[in-house]
């Protein structure tokens, strides 16, 4: 009998394949279906937000924020506002800080539900996308009717809000809240003790703590191992300290509790919206004193939040002029997608699409 | 329709005979092109979504625009490809999706063949599109493919076992391999297969879906890993060959699972027995299609490996349990 010669092979995942979750592009060597190397290749959604915003004076960074995670728009623009407004030491008023709250966190639940489809959708079941997207479709409604638009809302500015809120409006995102917390059981009856689910997910794409944090993972990805670090909490900004709620954490730090870590965070962030409404002020100013033309005082400012990906901060170099001398982005979908190399490392091709899936990364955001 | 069939071959009876051969075809045609329909207004309905609408009354004529719109595609053959190959491929994988369905009773008075070895030659000859599957892979040279392909065989493989040893128990309790003395011998004990077999029916069930590679098994075609598995290259027509032939199997797989356990045309109670036979196969026909359906909106699909493991060690060593208590039971009662 002949010797039987095996052959690696190199394939191709991306740009263009329908679980990269956009343009990223996986250089794989596989042996069989196991796979021996990565090689991710990315930057083909670079559109040099950072550059682009030397040019432009601070509120016209705003929409291309937008762009960067277009999942969490609501997050990027706070993310950018935010850096600014602490650079200039301004005062918000209340209720723009209510609605920025509420905002955001139901940024986070959109963001988070959006996540929840299409991963169940890599590893296979297509129902549970349009279940999430059916619930999103309650908060992007929301949106826009304060912003006029669905996914790029540019509704911060630094100093407050663009637009108040409608009338009604509030009452009706806390009647969302009720309907939502109801309905989070019927997504765990769905898919969460599905057997074919659990045996997908449990024990896959583990990494430790140490790995976890050499590799400056944030969010989900480093509370998955057990660390407890939630930007609200540890640091927090805007009126984050008002509100009760917790931080979950796990340490299995396998997909499963990426899973069920991201599903307690939507409950969480209800909590917070719940909260948010109820001390909702009945009047007062949606929009700071902010001078015309927006100059930080000259030096540097970096400030960072918790967006529904991990640790989302902002570096202004400002030399007292209305455009930044240098801007930059931390952008945690880029910092959390580094760890993956590592992770495919001997694994299934199968578990690829899943290990991929619960990273939760945003292209635009990786490549910005 | 036995002595029918028994006739001698002449002219006129060739003629009929051709033409109850078209007949069958037009109905399979008829069903698959519904069976899709069907399928998306099913899970459209699963995912509050509506599915097809537009095209005609109810979107009724949206399966027929999707296979024209196929039909009239440009016939794209990759340059790399194994041209014969690719292009015997699709057929391989469709004509014994057909011929299979030859042995098929309906009803006791409505079928073609009636095979001494009917199970068998059904089991025997679905297992040839498997063969279809791994050279248009194959012959497509892409990568996607191969690895789409070598599933589909790993997998054809592993559970044409569990299927095949799943039906054993029924054939022992029968005596025979002729699908109509199946349906017979459920008249005869007055209960349906799927009750003293309920093991084989479940073990039969898992394995008819993975044979079908439909989810939860369909890793073959895996389209958030593969892209499209073995048909990732082929467009057009060829590709609608392909498609075919899953769905006559879907057809088919309906059809053994109604005949062999859910006891074909028979009424589920004595005194409904006035209701003619051909519409309770079709009935519980449907019923069986409708599961296939409900379950792909459902569920979330396996992993390659895991596959392997369920129809190995468990499947396989369940089905022969079941083959062990069968026997031991008829040698003792």
């Amino acid at each position: 009998m002949g010797t039987v010669t095996t052959e690696e092979m190199m394939l191709n995942m991306g740009p263009q394949h329908p679980s990269t979750h956009g343009v990223l592009r996986l250089i794989v060597t596989l042996d069989g279906e196991t796979i021996k190397k990565v090689d991710p290749v990315i930057g083909y959604l670079h559109r040099g937000t950072e550059k682009l915003a030397e040019d432009l004076n601070y509120t016209q960074i705003i929409p291309y924020t937008d762009r960067m995670d277009y999942l969490a728009a609501m997050l990027g623009n706070y993310n950018v506002v935010h850096c600014v407004e602490t650079a200039l030491g301004l005062e918000i008023p209340e209720r723009a800080e209510y609605i920025r709250i509420i905002t955001m966190e139901l940024q986070r639940i959109a963001s988070h539900l959006v996540w929840w489809g299409t991963f169940l959708m890599d590893i296979g079941a297509t129902t549970p996308f349009l279940v999430a997207f059916r619930d999103r479709e309650t908060i992007l409604n929301f949106f826009n009717e304060l912003s006029g638009a669905r996914l790029t809302y540019n509704y911060m500015r630094v100093g407050g809000v663009k637009w108040d809120v409608p009338p009604g409006w509030v009452e009706r995102v806390g009647e969302f809240v009720q309907y939502m917390k109801k309905e989070l059981s019927n997504y765990h009856q769905l898919v969460s003790g599905n057997e074919i689910f659990l045996k997908r997910v449990i024990g896959v794409g583990t990494y430790t703590k140490e790995q976890a944090i050499n590799y400056g993972l944030t969010g989900v990805m480093l509370r998955c191992t057990g660390v407890k670090w939630d930007l609200r909490r540890d640091e927090p900004y805007s009126i984050y300290d008002r509100f009760e709620f917790d931080v979950p954490t796990a340490t299995e730090a396998d997909c499963h509790s990426r899973y069920r870590l991201r599903l307690e965070e939507i409950v969480q962030s209800l909590r917070i919206v719940e909260q948010a409404v109820a001390q909702f002020p009945k009047d007062g100013d949606f929009m700071a004193k902010v001078p015309r033309v927006i100059r930080p005082p000259a030096g540097e400012c970096y400030t960072r939040i918790e967006s529904s990906k991990g640790e989302l901060g902002t570096y202004i170099y400002s030399e007292g002029k209305d455009k930044p001398y240098r801007l930059k982005f931390r952008r945690p979908s880029f910092v959390n997608l580094s760890i993956l190399p590592e992770l495919l490392q001997g694994e299934n091709m199968a578990n690829t699409v899943a290990i991929l899936g619960s990273i939760d990364i945003v292209l635009g955001e990786v490549d910005a | 329709m036995s002595q029918f069939l028994a006739q001698p071959l002449g002219w006129g009876t060739g003629l009929i005979f051709a033409g109850s051969a078209v007949a069958l075809l037009a109905v399979v045609l008829g069903f698959v092109t519904y069976a899709i329909y069907f399928e998306r207004k099913v899970v459209g309905w699963v995912q509050f979504r509506h599915g097809p609408t537009r095209t005609g009354p109810l979107g009724l004529l949206q399966t027929v625009a999707d296979v024209l719109k196929l039909l009239l595609k440009e016939d794209i053959i990759p340059a790399l490809a194994d041209k014969p190959l690719f292009v015997l491929a699709p057929l391989i994988a469709f004509v014994p999706s057909f011929a299979v369905l030859a042995t098929l009773p309906f009803t006791e008075s409505i079928h073609f063949a009636d095979l001494g070895i009917g199970l068998l030659y059904y089991i025997a000859v679905s297992g040839i599109t498997t063969l279809g599957s791994l050279c248009g892979a194959w012959a497509a040279n892409n990568k996607y493919s191969i690895i789409g392909g070598m599933r589909a065989a790993a997998q054809m493989i592993s559970y044409e076992i569990p299927l095949i040893m799943s039906l054993v128990g029924v054939i022992l309790m029968t005596g025979s391999l002729n699908l109509i003395d199946i349906v017979n011998k459920q008249a005869e004990m007055g209960m349906w297969f799927f009750i003293p077999q309920i093991l084989g029916f479940g073990i039969f069930i898992i394995a008819s879906l993975a044979e079908l590679s439909r989810t939860p098994f369909d890793i073959v075609e895996a389209e958030s890993e593969l892209v499209a598995g073995h048909m990732t290259e082929y467009s057009g027509f060829r590709y609608a060959f392909f498609m075919l032939a899953e769905y006559v199997y879907v057809f088919g797989m309906a059809s053994i699972t109604t005949l062999v356990f859910l006891g074909g045309w028979l009424p589920p109670f004595e005194f409904l027995g006035f209701i003619p036979g051909i519409v309770w196969f079709i009935l519980k026909f449907c019923f069986m299609v409708f599961f296939y359906m409900w379950l792909r909106a459902t569920f979330p699909r396996m992993r390659a490996d895991q596959l392997m493991q369920l129809g190995w060690k468990v499947l396989l060593p369940l089905s022969l349990v079941n083959i062990f208590v069968t026997a031991l039971l008829k040698e003792f009662f």
